[in-house]
């Protein structure tokens, strides 16, 4: 006769426990950790280069790049801007896990880091199940790809610390509700601190920044 | 495609879980899977049949209790499910909601045979 035994075991615990060693290893260098998520060209490395351009000089940051192939064109460009850059390819893989996270962290001059971005591999739904052991899980959403994402893909936008809306120049162009976007977004995570910018025109940059550098500041 | 990871833990749980009560094999496996956490049943069952082969676990069967999601209006209490697309209160079209059920994420529990002793 088969014997039954009691697990209730959250099926994620093993990677949260090694989101936790990550964290105290950002903490240990005192860095700020930020896990970037969004869909394919919501603008997540446009992003990371205007932040990179607007940082306080005293701030260094280093980003980890996720991408599903051996590209290392988003990585180059954040080399090309001055700050050190670790490409994680993920083999296929829509997500990046706290395992390869650790591996890139190895990797990086921790010694000289105050903050630390990890551009996620552009997808809504696999990187909200993966902790990562970042400081603030960060969603881009984009205008273009329309207001009723709240309602589709509710499940990334339940663990999120700070939404970006980008391209927000774009908004005179499409039929985008900001009122409908932002409903969406109350009913699944009320209060999110939200930023509405434009990595093309910079508009929207200085509250990000001002919030940014008051969180590093704070490590 | 990050079912293969989730499939992969689930292994290593029963696994343990096997080891630790002195299982020789995992007969069957179940799990409470809410509807939030964006997994397909069929990958997973696809995976399992793969990484579960040579293991404990070997030709377990994997049972799904899938938990749909239940939403809670805060002003009116009212309960509703969340269905394909998210909605305020139908009862009294408030936004000011919450998410009573559908997040989880467990392997519940497993059966064993034990060894002869
Ligand atoms: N108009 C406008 N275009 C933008 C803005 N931000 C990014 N873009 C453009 O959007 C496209 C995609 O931007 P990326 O920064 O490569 O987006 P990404 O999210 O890093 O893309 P992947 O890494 O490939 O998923 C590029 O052509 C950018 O120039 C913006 O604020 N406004
Ligand atoms: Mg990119
Ligand atoms: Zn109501």
């Amino acid at each position: 006769m088969p014997q039954r035994v009691e697990i209730v075991k959250r099926i994620m615990d093993s990677n949260d426990r090694l989101a936790q060693n990550n964290q105290a290893l950002l903490d240990q260098h005192q860095i700020y950790g930020i896990n970037l998520m969004a869909s394919p060209g919501a603008g997540k490395t446009s992003f990371i280069l205007e932040t990179i351009k607007r940082l306080p000089a005293n701030i260094k940051l280093g980003v980890i790049e996720g991408d599903t192939a051996p590209v290392t064109i988003d990585a180059d460009k954040i080399v090309a801007a001055g700050m050190p850059a670790v490409q994680i390819n993920t083999g296929g893989d829509c997500h990046l896990d706290a395992n390869m996270i650790e591996m890139a962290l190895a990797e990086l001059p921790l010694e000289e880091l105050e903050l630390i971005i990890v551009e996620n591999v552009g997808n809504l739904i696999c990187p909200a199940s993966f902790q990562l052991g970042t400081h603030a899980n960060v969603l881009i959403a984009s205008v273009p790809e329309g207001d009723d994402k709240p309602y589709k893909y509710p499940n990334i936008y339940r663990g999120l610390d700070v939404l970006i809306i980008n391209k927000i120049d774009l908004t005179p162009y499409i039929d985008f509700r900001m009122d409908y976007f932002t409903q969406g977004v109350e009913m699944l995570n009320p209060g999110l601190k939200t930023f509405p910018v434009s990595a093309k025109t910079g508009e929207g940059f200085d509250a990000w920044i001002y919030w940014l550098t008051e969180k590093v500041k704070a490590k | 495609m990050h079912e293969l990871a989730i499939t992969e833990s689930i292994l290593s749980i029963a696994e343990q879980s096997a080891l630790e009560n002195q299982g020789k094999k995992v007969t069957d496996i179940y799990l409470v899977i809410g509807q939030l956490s964006s997994i397909v049943d069929d990958s997973v069952q696809f995976y399992w049949d793969h990484i579960s082969q040579g293991t404990v676990c070997e030709g377990a069967t994997l049972h799904f209790d899938r938990r749909p999601a239940v939403l809670r209006c805060n002003t009116c209490h009212h309960q509703y499910p969340l269905g394909e697309i998210l909605q305020p209160c139908p009862n009294c079209q408030s936004v000011d909601i919450y998410i009573e059920e559908g997040e989880e994420l467990l392997v519940h529990h497993i059966d064993i045979l034990k060894e002869e002793t």
